[in-house]
């Protein structure tokens, strides 16, 4: 299997990029425990390095899925996928009658799209989820007679679904477009995307902890800054630019893209994070140190991912 | 013949070695399980963790969450008129759990299980007890306790008592339900409670359930902490 895999150019170079920035990040994180944090006391500088150990992980797991071609990739997502929805489901009041509803949402849709995600079945995996299991789970769920609170547990399934396995597999489904000139280098894509997406959140979190003074959302994320917002997207847009070698995208085409990928991270954090203060709960699990849970490491690229794809698709892609 | 038998016994162990891994990572997949340790340090000292009651299991949660040291010499108390009904299930509960099973019949038994309980505990590995006596799948939080943890405290005062309070499982796995749902849960470990000269057995028996119940509230989605 991996025999047939060809590593696309460009992709070398950006692994070795991503550990560069990496080893930087490893040891200003290690020089600065060491200036204003010897005993471990504080906070913030215990969180940014326990952040920087778990990008390394995350970092190592997408360099192994982009190098093992689509199959690694796939099913990457597809363990996110169900650790998210895992995150998800596990907050929303559920009732016993969705038993069945929430076992065939985990058990039988979130594999059945990534199958199709695996086939580069586009006329199934861009309505499975809102079609079929739109309208097939409520049934379940109406089995048991238990009509109590219904539209909302429904509504929340739907979402968890909607949010949870369609956005993300909207990643891997970058590898079906068929871009002419760029043909076997679509990891790249996921890889723009990706490094978009998060710089964003790491450059927004830079700038707002250096300059940081208006609040954007009080209410939702009291640590979302004006000052981190405008520097964050902006210089994510630049970093899109400088990523240009590695798309079908000329220069200004990246930058416009990376822009567009960032605005769209933000909506998707302010979404996350509304869900989570009508919840109660400050993060979504604890599986990724320093980070919380999968939702919100994913919460950016969740509503990133399925517009990039389709804004890639209609201006780029020939099916 | 004896070359026979040690070698299937050497087979048995090391199956039931590979059984409690993958009992472990199916768990860690459904449920993504996490111990929270609250106002208690995961130490190798000896204790009784007595814990909730919603699910058969429930003492797979507290035995993977215990760091691995402190698992090999904790012991879960199942009931026998359950986990000897199969043989599956014997080899579960007796090779890869090394539990003590007891009678929970009293007209019907022979052994007396304080007796088996303290047998453990003088050896010196620690108990994993469920003092409701029962699955309570019903909407209490909390069954009424049995008196078995206050005479257990009284015969083993050096002894901790640990209240652990199993959140989420009951979700999971719903009474009937053969299908588990993922969802993330939590094992919160409680500071240990001791008997105190002279305390009434329903006194002490009420101080425990309250202590367990507070654990509760504790670990409530609503409250989790966190770090953004």
């Amino acid at each position: 299997m991996m025999g047939n895999v060809i590593v696309p150019a460009g992709l070398v170079t950006l692994l070795g990029v991503i550990v560069g920035i990496l080893v930087l990040a490893s040891v200003t994180g290690y020089v600065l425990q060491r200036r204003f944090s010897p005993q471990g006391d504080n906070e913030v500088i215990e969180n940014l390095n326990q952040r920087i150990h778990s990008w390394w992980i995350m970092a190592i797991l997408m360099g192994v899925a982009l190098l093992g071609g689509r199959t690694g990739v796939v099913l990457l997502f597809a363990f996110a996928s169900f650790s998210a929805l895992r995150e998800f489901i596990s907050l929303i009041p559920a009732r016993r009658a969705d038993h069945w509803t929430l076992a065939l949402a985990f058990f039988v849709v979130l594999p059945v799209q990534y199958v199709f995600i695996w086939q580069q079945y586009y006329g199934m995996y861009s309505i499975f989820i809102p079609v079929y299991a739109f309208l097939l789970l409520p049934v379940i769920s109406t089995l048991r007679g238990d009509s109590q609170g219904y539209l909302e547990r429904v509504s929340e399934v739907q979402w968890a679904l909607m949010i949870c396995v369609f956005c993300v597999s909207h990643v891997p489904a970058l590898l079906s477009l068929d871009i002419p000139g760029y043909e076997g280098r679509n990891v790249l894509l996921i890889a723009f995307l990706i490094m978009v997406v998060q710089l964003s959140d790491v450059l927004q979190y830079v700038w707002g902890k250096l300059l940081g003074k208006r609040k954007i959302a009080p209410n939702l994320s009291p640590s979302k800054t004006l000052e981190g917002f405008a520097g964050g997207v902006l210089s994510a847009t630049l970093v899109g630019a400088a990523l240009a070698w590695m798309t079908p995208f000329s220069v200004l085409q990246a930058a416009v893209l990376a822009l567009m990928i960032a605005l769209l991270g933000v909506f998707g954090g302010l979404v996350m994070s509304a869900i989570k203060r009508d919840r109660g709960i400050k993060d979504w699990g604890h599986l990724i140190e320093g980070h919380g849970g999968f939702i919100d490491r994913l919460d950016s690229v969740v509503f990133s991912a399925p517009i990039f794809f389709h804004v890639v698709r209609y201006f780029w892609s020939i099916s | 013949m004896h070359r026979e038998q040690h070698m299937k016994g050497i087979l048995q162990r090391w199956s039931a070695v590979g059984v409690g891994v993958l009992v472990r990572l199916l768990a860690r997949l459904v449920t993504a399980a996490r111990p929270v340790w609250q106002g208690i340090e995961p130490l190798p000292k000896q204790r009784i963790y007595y814990a909730n009651h919603a699910s058969h299991g429930d003492f797979v949660l507290i035995w993977m969450t215990l760091p691995p040291r402190m698992r090999a010499q904790t012991r879960p108390v199942a009931g026998a008129d359950y986990w000897q009904t199969s043989a599956v299930r014997r080899f579960l509960i007796e090779d890869v759990f090394h539990a003590v099973l007891i009678d929970r019949r009293p007209e019907q038994r022979q052994d007396d299980p304080l007796e088996q309980m303290g047998k453990v505990l003088g050896g010196g590995d620690s108990l994993i007890l469920f003092p409701e006596g029962t699955r309570n799948t019903g909407d209490t939080p909390l069954l009424p306790f049995k008196s078995g943890l206050y005479r257990l405290a009284k015969a083993h005062p050096q002894v901790e008592l640990i209240p652990v309070w199993i959140d989420n499982l009951n979700r999971v796995l719903p009474k009937g339900e053969i299908v588990p749902i993922p969802l993330l849960c939590t094992v919160t470990y409680g500071a240990p409670l001791a008997l105190e000269e002279g305390e009434d057995k329903t006194v002490f028996l009420a101080r425990a359930e309250r202590a367990l119940l507070a654990l509760s509230n504790s670990s409530d989605p609503s409250a989790r902490e966190g770090t953004q």
